[in-house]
């Protein structure tokens, strides 16, 4: 028997529930591009080497080329569209229009999608591949600019924003952090390392 | 970063002050809509099928079985698509003949375009045009480029310096370097992927793109579809990068095409591996650089030979060799450029064409006869400072070179600089440090624009610019801003439609000076009428300004803007990993719009050059004539990770001859980064690496000079 | 791309019923290479099982005191996870070491094992390439390879594996645990990949609709000081150029035990057991290092264009074993 090539599904972005049928073919990037018209999120290589496509799935960053659309269905999307409350925007969001964390722009919906991840993956304790020590006995470690840069390295910009997105990211993280930890421990840490960032 | 002087000029203040883009909040929150993202009833999409020969025939397409898949509505090859005319000058010159689809049978490189296959959605259109079966007559074919290859010549649009007689000064030389530096295929690879779509509305073509010049991507259209010039109306609001690839390509006539055959409209989107092959490249590049100087280092002879690739269909020129001859002083001077036509697509203009590579050849013979002559290679450029144009013998309209080096060398601490090569270690790391200068001609070309003074108080500027990225927008909206002395809040900027008139494109580093004299223009004679007083109709007061004659008017003088760049690098020789750890640029680069743009402008130039220097490189397998790994994968570009604090930095340098003060700087933050990252490999290392990209094999293989040196 | 079906599966024995039944179909866990390669034409199944939400997302503790890693345990939760840091790190290094933030992801340890070669022959299906078209033949050999194989590679294919996890996973003797229709099975992943030889095509030992289900890590005290290290062309979000996975545990200037593995040099990750031999019992010295890694790549046999890659992992032998050894003397 010939099996169905597309399925009704239903997607949950930023809080809501779209229903469409699609092809099998369709990845979540195309669902969102072509058929919701939710174009914020962008096609910047189509195989998962750029990061432009980058939103979250149940909280966590993916890039959406390589998610197929169907394989999205039940799962929590946030695209760059649900990023900021209403007409306020995201201190990440705050940060990159304040200071020039872009160019053209084309890259920067993925930037500011994967910045929210890596603030969220530092506070959760997650090690990077320049974590000096990965034990967890070793404690988190601060979220120095030579982290963000690592931990951001999934998000290409060509234009050569980079130096002002890790301030960016930097500068969010210690916003962040004071805002949702208030005990002075975390705060300070954040605060200078969002001084590193921006100094070095 | 810290303005080393603040600019004087300016009547309301908005030019020099930092100023956040106008539309950075569209561009942070999704809402900014690129050429493929615009919506239209009944679009139907449009997939490429490339040839997969390198040289030969198409003796067919089988359409058939295409055809008969879900969703597709036809499949345009050279048997049935429409007649075009390729026969005219545009902007640039010719087109390249990749832009005249379908119009014979010829296969004259890799991934040229054989066929277009159209359907409902893009899945569809992408799963026929991966189905289509296309036959060709393959023929033997010839990639290879390098140094020695056969065939090279003087192509006509170049003039070779000739001043003195280099081989005589050479020869009396008591300090000679003559070295080879090569640097490979390196592509644009603006994130933002060519995408155009087009349509008949009420018997007008509209297309929606991604360019660098919607009057200049208008009238090429026009001219191949034999429409009037007024019949074509060309968008292109938000660009996502653009480097010299984004003007007109093949996917705007196939999109063209399409529409016409189908009369619905019709997009075109290419993938990141066709973007390989259809927009163009930088050209790969063998250099010869011989310096002959006396003993305390005075150049007596400079001699430039560049070797750059063209195709079999079109000749596109890489003016490596024009690097050096506004640059020092010297007896004697030689420069020219040749090509060699092998199966290779044509390249074209790419982010500070020729001096790019230039640059990096001439930048570092620089350094290795600094070293040859025992003196600092700041000192070695200051002993060769020129008072006129070395090869014109005009004067500079400003030159600022050495400014830039006495500020850049106190910022980075050069002075505390140990000449020493192979002396710095911090645990695998061997540490070094080096500089270049950096130059880039600046220009400006005839462009309108015209200013409407609004009834509501408000003004309307409409100006065919393109902001790919530079901050165009929001630098012309300061620039209007003090031209009318109001604030920019009052200022509506309307770019990036052809109907708005012909304007320079956003290239050469030209865009933002050549509109802003335009806007400027427009905006005093506007100023002028208002003086007059009357109130203003409903419809407002028009003013249009077209600089063509003023341009035209401009004395001859040696015009370009100059940097010093400084790198710190560590490079561990057993890995062969180099890393950047500081980077340091100060430009004289004409009066700064917007200090916070113009930074990243700047910083996004110098990353270029460091990635430039140690990553890019395009791999052609000379069996096939195709790349291998063409995509983001294979074809390496900076990471966050490669790069780190860079800094910026300007120092007071106004064109005066420029309404504005403008000089340009889109180009020099890259031109001399290379080879001032190469210099310090050198410093940290001992060994010279005159091929780019520096790999880690090769800085592996190369080793080291260092060892018993520390 | 061609049209496909699409099914979950919710439990391990349906969805080893429907790969076993359908030649054509393929398990789909975070799809970060099988839709990549979908994509370029190279994989072309007739149908996806989508096996995300079987249960085996779980990281426990065995018995004996190993790890049990299930198959569609993202690579990210892998690389977090506090036994995993506390007692492989050179494992959790590997993992974060591969790819980027947003493909970890989505990635799987299952899949991770089960990635194709980033060959860009491979890739491309308008070129010849015997591993994706048996026959064909390998351009690689007379075009581009200086990326390419040194071990273990054949006249038939010079593509290398691009794991970086299954380096620290070849180090530490990892076991994969699959289920089949006909009951589940094991492979020590010493055995998992198969000789290149003249079957490039043919990759693992998995039998045919086999579905991976899960590893085991043996327990091993010297792997909790360990290391990996990659060399790439890029500082990240590059595939390797050369890599290792080293353990050591010196006593008193011995080596007592030593674990090597290499990536990024063979078909497969590449456990340097001559090298092993070579230092067990003897001087952890920089010249022992040496002579061990002299030792591992006396096999190597090296393209005119990789010829680096002999010096490089010699190089990073003697640099990792130096830094353990150094660490454990303090």
């Amino acid at each position: 028997m010939a099996l169905s090539t597309s399925s009704a599904i239903t997607l949950h972005i930023n809080g809501e529930k779209h229903s469409l049928p699609v092809d099998h073919r369709t990845t979540l990037l195309d669902a969102l591009r072509e058929h919701l018209d939710l174009t914020g999120t962008k096609k910047g290589c189509d195989h998962g080497q750029c990061g432009a496509c980058t939103v979250l799935l149940d909280g966590r960053r993916a890039v959406s080329c390589l998610q197929l659309a169907v394989a999205a269905e039940g799962r929590a999307v946030t695209t760059i569209e649900g990023v900021a409350d209403g007409e306020r925007l995201h201190p990440v969001q705050e940060a990159f229009l304040d200071l020039d964390g872009y160019q053209c722009g084309y890259c920067t919906p993925g930037q500011v999608c994967s910045a929210l991840a890596v603030i969220e993956e530092h506070a959760a304790g997650w090690p990077s591949a320049v974590t000096a020590d990965v034990s967890p006995d070793a404690g988190p470690p601060a979220l120095t600019a030579e982290e963000i840069r690592e931990r951001m390295s999934g998000n290409l910009c060509r234009c050569g924003a980079y130096v002002s997105i890790v301030q960016a990211v930097a500068r969010a993280a210690a916003a962040t952090q004071s805002s949702n930890t208030p005990d002075s421990d975390g705060t300070s840490h954040a605060a200078d390392a969002a001084d590193a960032a921006v100094s070095a | 970063m810290t303005t080393v002087t603040t600019s004087t000029a300016g009547t309301t203040g908005s030019v020099g002050a930092a100023h956040a883009r106008l539309e950075g909040r569209d561009k942070v929150t999704g809402a900014a809509r690129y050429a493929g993202e615009v919506p239209f009833a009944e679009l139907a999409h449009g997939w490429l099928v490339l040839s997969t020969i390198t040289r030969g025939r198409i003796r067919s397409v089988e359409t058939g079985p295409v055809l008969e898949m879900p969703g597709v509505l036809t499949v345009l090859h050279h048997g049935n698509a429409p007649r075009i005319d390729g026969n005219y000058q545009g902007m640039m010159g010719p087109p390249d003949p990749v832009i005249q689809v379908f119009q014979h049978d010829r296969v004259p490189h890799a991934g040229w375009p054989v066929a277009l296959v159209v359907a409902e959605t893009s899945e569809q259109a992408r799963e026929a045009a991966e189905s289509l079966v296309v036959r060709y007559e393959e023929e033997p074919h010839d990639v290879v480029f390098g140094a020695g290859s056969p065939g090279a010549y003087v192509p006509d649009s170049e003039t070779p310096t000739e001043k003195g007689d280099v081989e005589a000064e050479l020869a009396s030389s008591a300090v000679v370097v003559d070295a080879e530096y090569t640097t490979p295929e390196e592509h644009h690879s603006a994130m933002e992927p060519h995408a155009a779509m087009a349509r008949w509305d009420s018997g007008r073509l509209e297309v929606v793109d991604s360019n660098q010049g919607s009057m200049w991507v208008a009238s090429e259209l026009a001219k191949l579809f034999s429409l009037d010039p007024g019949a074509v109306r060309v968008r292109s609001e938000h660009v996502g990068g653009a480097f010299g690839a984004k003007g007109i390509r093949p996917h705007q006539v196939c999109a063209v095409m399409a529409a016409t055959v189908l009369h619905r409209p019709v997009r075109v989107v290419l993938t990141r591996r066709q973007t390989f092959s259809l927009v163009g490249y930088r050209s790969p590049t063998a250099q010869r650089v011989r310096l002959g100087a006396d003993a305390d280092g005075r150049l007596r002879a400079v001699d430039h030979q560049a070797l750059s690739v063209t195709s079999t269909v079109h000749e596109f020129l890489e003016r490596s060799a024009d690097a050096g001859r506004a640059m020092y002083a010297a007896d004697a001077l030689h420069t020219v450029n040749r090509l060699v036509r092998v199966d290779v697509p044509t390249p074209t203009f790419m982010r500070a064409p020729g001096e790019a590579p230039g640059s990096f050849a001439l930048e570092s013979a620089l350094d290795e006869l600094a070293e040859k002559c025992g003196i600092d290679p700041i000192a070695l450029r200051a002993r060769n400072e020129p008072a006129v144009g070395p090869a014109s013998g005009l004067p500079f309209s400003s030159r600022n070179l050495l400014a830039c080096f006495d500020e850049g060398a106190a910022r980075f601490g050069w002075a505390q600089r140990d000449p020493r090569p192979g002396i710095r270690r911090e645990g695998r790391w061997l540490l070094g440090t080096g500089t270049a200068a950096s130059s880039f001609p600046s220009g400006a070309a005839p462009s309108t624009a015209s200013v409407t003074a609004e009834a509501d108080g408000s003004f309307t500027v409409r100006i065919t610019a393109a902001d790919v990225g530079t901050g165009a927008r929001t630098a012309l909206t300061l620039i209007a801003a003090d031209a009318l002395e109001v604030a920019p809040e009052r200022i509506r900027m309307k770019i990036a439609d052809s109907d708005f008139g012909p304007a320079m494109v956003a290239g050469g580093s030209m865009g933002t000076r050549s509109w802003a004299w335009a806007v400027t223009t427009a905006a005093a004679d506007l100023r002028e009428q208002l003086a007059l007083g009357g109130g203003i109709p409903p419809q407002g007061i028009t003013v249009r300004a077209d600089t063509g004659a003023a341009v035209q008017a401009l004395t001859q003088k040696e015009r370009h803007s100059f940097g010093a760049q400084f790198a710190e690098v560590a490079v561990d020789v057993t890995s062969g990993e180099v890393r950047v750890r500081r980077m340091l640029g100060v430009f004289a680069a004409g009066r700064i719009v917007n200090p916070l743009t113009a930074r990243s402008q700047f910083i996004g130039g110098m990353t270029w050059g460091l990635s430039m220097a140690l990553h890019e490189e395009a791999v052609r397998d000379q069996a096939s004539g195709g790349h291998v790994g063409a995509d983001l994968a294979g074809y390496h570009f900076a990471a966050h990770a490669d790069v780190p604090p860079i800094e910026a930095a300007w120092v007071e340098d106004p064109d005066p001859d420029d309404p504005v003060g403008i000089k340009g700087i889109g180009e020099i933050g890259i031109v001399g980064a290379a080879a001032a990252i190469a210099n310090a490999v050198w410093h940290a290392t001992g060994v010279r690496h005159r091929n780019l990209p520096i790999r880690p094999d090769r800085v592996l293989q190369a080793g080291t000079a260092a060892h018993g040196a520390g | 791309m061609r049209e496909f079906g699409y099914q979950r599966a919710s439990d391990v024995q349906g969805a080893v019923a429907l790969l076993g039944a359908d030649p054509g179909a393929r398990a789909l866990g975070g799809g970060t290479n099988l839709v990549d390669l979908m994509k370029t034409g190279v994989e072309r199944p007739a149908q996806l099982v989508d096996i995300r939400e079987l249960p085996l997302d779980r990281i426990e503790t065995t018995d004996d005191g190993g790890l049990r890693i299930g198959a569609t345990v993202t690579n990210s939760d892998l690389a977090a996870h506090p036994e995993v840091r506390r007692r492989y790190p050179a494992l959790a290094q590997a993992v974060l070491a591969g790819a980027s933030g947003q493909l970890r992801n989505m990635a799987t340890v299952g899949g991770n094992l089960l990635q194709r070669t980033r060959c860009g022959y491979f890739t491309d299906v308008t070129q010849a390439c015997n591993k994706r078209s048996p026959g064909s033949g390998c351009p690689a050999v007379e075009g581009e390879h200086h990326q390419h194989a040194i071990l273990g590679a054949s006249a038939h294919c010079v593509a290398v594996h691009p794991s970086d996890m299954g380096v620290a996973l070849a180090a530490f003797d990892a076991v994969v645990h699959y289920e089949t229709a006909d009951g589940p099975g094991e492979l020590p992943l010493a055995e998992f990949y198969l000789p290149v030889g003249t079957t490039p095509h043919l990759e693992t030992a998995l039998p045919p609709g086999a579905l991976i289900t899960g590893l085991t890590l043996p327990p091993a005290p010297v792997a909790a000081a360990s290391r990996y290290r990659k060399v790439r062309e890029r500082a990240s979000y590059a595939f390797a150029i050369g890599s290792i996975a080293a353990a050591l545990d010196v006593r008193d200037g011995v080596v007592h035990e030593v674990r090597l593995a290499f990536g990024a040099v063979a078909s497969r990750p590449w456990r340097a057991r001559e090298a092993e031999r070579a230092l067990t019992g003897g001087p952890a010295t920089a010249e022992a290092f040496g002579a061990a890694a002299d030792a591992e790549l006396a096999a190597a046999a090296p393209l005119p264009h990789n010829g680096y890659k002999v010096t490089l992992m010699r190089n990073l032998v003697v640099a990792v074993l130096t830094e353990l050894a150094e660490e454990a003397a303090r």
